[in-house]
């Protein structure tokens, strides 16, 4: 099968945007999670997307990532463009016929991501490929429990690059070193602190190469004393010209580390631009009410 | 990954079927006969002096037999019930074991002409009074043998509480200790099991007439031909009343069937030797003796048991991964199919499991295999075993919390390899203690192969209870035996527990 992957990293050129997003559209069952999402990206920018518990920003990282499938709208991340076209229609035909099924899968922690739609092979190949240049990381610290730190980092490398060990272990000492964590190597996750497990769980995203970062609320479970060792990581990415996203309630972080920020409200962007305009100098009502509710 | 498993186990598979094929060599010269060696005295029973030989009149018969028709007779053991079922399944070409000639019997398969004639005899306490004719039994409680002639007549009688047995030792042991009010079993049986007890006596006339055939094939004609011949030759040589006499089984009935009425005057050495083995008061050091003479009986049962346990267990470890993966993972009719085996073979019981494998299969139209015990027993045992390690399995997937199978597809592996190298091996640390509780459980289970004529521990526990009328000291040898086997794959169990705990902080001291 030929498929239509821009390898030739041409979006390098071109418009500059790494990341676009043309109306994105995502249902829960009945719910509208996402409302007709348009997102620009430009390489090696640190993109803030801030907003109220439930508002659609994890859920929009998630479709970013193809860990749910979006219903309809265009992605198009480091060269790779995902497309669909469900009508609201449609999705809640579907809704009907496999109530019970979903019922069923919600159930059950080893869902497919995209097993409640029908996908062709074409758009699970891409997906796939989306994923090992998309790099990831989780509130709750997802490092594999089995495996040493060493182990943790070069053991995507090793199976889905088929890289060597010698290369991917060479690379993996260079990234634990970059996150300060170089003598930590042996130990296992059980053995690190909130801080230490989330830049492992960094190095590990770094290793596979990604084009694109993206953390969901990298820093909400880990202990104030801790969240700073992270956040320098990422500054330090974003020195180095790395394109990152953070969905975050660290204000302070997206304030001074980020080139734009997002505010989402209700499956929504409602305003976005740089920290200084949105912080001091919302458009929109309600971008103003969630900030100054915060303030509090 | 799921390939390398189908290898596996289908070399297993394929490993013991070739192994059991060694064993069972089917020599052209050999005549197989089927026989229960618990249903013991005087017909095939363990010589209690050396309980690995077996004797009997029916022994000395078949040897006779087998010597004339120039081939060499060998035991295959059977449970009673089961006799002509393992005929049919050819484990055996004849069964002898005091089969008695019925009409409903004729109707499966072929009799020999009588070899043996004989009646039921009543046994009471010796302090009972009144019990000599089948009508004085109307309103009692009477033991007898399951499936036989005394039952039926007990039974046609009417008005009498009948209660079968499977073995007449234990019906004897009952009417002793006072639970039944009187015993009725072919007179052979009661000469041996009770002629000789101080508390028991045998009373009253006759009751019926018995005759004993070899039960062949229907299909079997040249061979039924060869053995009527046989018999007949012994008849005419005077060589079956000899081996009669010897077990002092001569009879009235065999004077008038071989027209012989001369005295006898034969010492009945064989029933004296077995009168000389029972009921005598023995001595600690003798009976430790004889428990000692058990240990090589028990230490080849033990190597059964354990070796079905071991490739039982095997079979249901990589079976329940399979059926694992199609439940959790496979789409819609896989997935369903293995939650239906699950469902049907943790809802029926293994004994059903056993039988039909072992008894129902082989009659199946097209498909029909006939699978050695061994085999039988693995399978039965293993596909059991199978379905309640595919529980634990999911268990121990559920164990493993979703963000892993996230954390691993982001970082782009398939489904598959995530599987493979971030959920299975964390998934494995769940199931080791349940996985260890289910082998024991598993190795106790085995004595239900015996159903399937495997001869095991429990079975060979059964042999020698029978054989020696005790219980007790052999009991507690087979139980220590049983823990002693377990007792390596626990301790195994906790070393892998503690390799495969990634935090050592949760491994529990002992």
């Amino acid at each position: 099968m030929k498929l239509e992957i821009d390898d030739s990293q041409s979006y390098l050129q071109g418009d500059n945007n790494i990341i676009s997003i043309k109306d994105l559209q995502k249902y829960f069952q009945k719910t509208h999670v996402l409302k007709s999402i348009n997102l620009q990206v430009n390489k090696g920018d640190l993109v803030s997307i801030i907003g109220r518990s439930g508002c659609g920003k994890t859920t929009l990282l998630r479709c970013m990532n193809c860990l749910e499938v979006f219903d309809s709208g265009t992605i198009r991340i480091a060269g790779i463009t995902l497309s669909r076209a469900r009508t609201e229609a449609e999705v809640s035909r579907d809704i009907r016929n496999r109530t019970g099924k979903i019922r069923k899968n919600l159930k059950s922690p080893f869902r497919k991501p995209d097993e409640d739609t029908e996908l062709d092979e074409d758009f699970h190949i891409k997906s796939q490929i989306l994923r090992t240049r998309v790099g990831m990381l989780f509130q709750n610290l997802n490092l594999f429990p089995h495996l040493n730190v060493l182990e943790n980092v070069v053991k995507a490398p090793i199976i889905v690059k088929g890289e060597s060990h010698e290369q991917s272990v060479h690379r993996a000492v260079q990234l634990l070193d970059k996150v300060g964590l170089k003598d930590f190597i042996k130990r296992y996750p059980y053995q690190l602190s909130g801080g230490q497990a989330q830049r492992v769980a960094i190095a590990r995203a770094l290793a596979m190469s990604p084009h694109v970062m993206m953390y969901d609320e990298p820093t909400s479970a880990l202990d104030p004393e801790l969240v700073e060792e992270v956040l320098q990581v990422m500054r330090t990415l974003h020195e180095e010209g790395m394109t990152q996203i953070v969905v975050t309630h660290a204000m302070y972080f997206a304030k001074t580390a980020s080139d734009t920020v997002i505010y989402m409200e209700d499956g929504k962007i409602v305003e976005s631009g740089p920290p200084e305009k949105i912080f001091s100098n919302p458009r929109d009502y309600r971008t103003k009410q969630y900030l100054s509710s915060i303030k509090e | 990954m799921k390939n390398k498993m189908k290898y596996g186990f289908l070399t297993i598979l394929i490993l013991s079927v070739s192994f059991i094929s060694l064993l069972a060599q089917n020599h052209k010269y050999i005549l197989r006969y089927g026989a229960d060696a618990e249903s013991g005295a005087p017909y095939v029973f363990q010589d209690p002096k050396d309980p690995k030989h077996l004797i009997g009149f029916e022994v000395d018969l078949i040897n006779a037999i087998a010597e004339d028709l120039g081939m060499k007779a060998v035991h295959v053991q059977n449970e009673w019930d089961g006799l002509i079922m393992g005929m049919e399944r050819n484990d055996y070409d004849i069964a002898i074991n005091g089969l008695e000639i019925t009409p409903d019997r004729e109707e499966k398969v072929n009799f020999s002409i009588p070899y043996y004639l004989t009646y039921e005899q009543i046994a009471i306490r010796r302090d009972q009074e009144g019990i000599n004719t089948l009508s004085d039994l109307i309103g009692k409680k009477v033991g007898t043998l399951n499936n036989s002639l005394a039952e039926r007549i007990l039974r046609a009688k009417g008005g009498i509480d009948v209660r079968g047995y499977t073995d007449e030792d234990k019906s004897y042991n009952d009417l002793e200790y006072g639970r039944l009010d009187a015993v009725l079993i072919d007179q052979p049986v009661a000469l041996y099991y009770a002629g000789w007890n101080p508390q028991l006596k045998l009373t009253g006339q006759p009751i019926g007439e018995i005759s004993y055939g070899i039960v062949l094939r229907k299909s079997d004609t040249l061979l039924l031909n060869k053995i009527n011949r046989s018999i007949e030759k012994l008849k005419k040589s005077g060589k079956l009343r000899t081996i009669l006499e010897k077990w002092n089984l001569w009879n009235f009935m065999m004077e008038s069937y071989l027209d012989d009425h001369t005295e006898s005057n034969d010492p009945h050495t064989a029933y004296q030797e077995y009168l000389a083995t029972q009921g005598q008061t023995t001595t600690f050091m003798t009976l430790m003796k004889r428990y000692i003479s058990f240990l090589p009986m028990f230490g080849e049962a033990a190597l059964v048991t354990l070796s079905i346990s071991i490739v039982a267990m095997l079979v249901a470890v990589f079976v329940g991964l399979i059926v694992v993966l199609l439940r959790v993972y496979a789409p819609n009719p896989l997935s369903k199919l293995a939650t239906l085996y699950i469902e049907t073979i943790r809802g029926t019981p293994l004994l059903v499991q056993l039988y039909f494998i072992y008894y129902a299969l082989p009659v199946i139209p097209y498909i029909g295999v006939r699978i050695s015990p061994f085999v039988a027993a693995v399978l039965g045992l293993g596909l059991n075993y199978a379905a309640y390690e595919a529980e634990n399995y999911r268990a121990g997937l559920f164990s493993v919390p979703r963000g892993q199978m996230e954390a691993a597809i982001s970082l782009g592996m398939t489904r598959n390899q995530a599987l493979r190298h971030i959920i299975l091996p964390q998934a494995f640390r769940f199931v080791i203690p349940p996985m260890t509780n289910d082998f024991i459980s598993l190795l106790k289970d085995s004595s239900l192969v015996s159903v399937i004529t495997m001869v095991e521990l429990t079975r060979v526990y059964n042999q020698i209870g029978a054989t020696y009328f005790d219980y007790l000291g052999p009991g507690i040898l087979v139980a220590v035996i049983y823990l002693l086997i377990g007792l390596p794959f626990i301790r195994l169990a906790r070393v892998a527990e503690r390799k495969y705990t990634y935090d050592k902080r949760k491994i529990i001291k002992r």
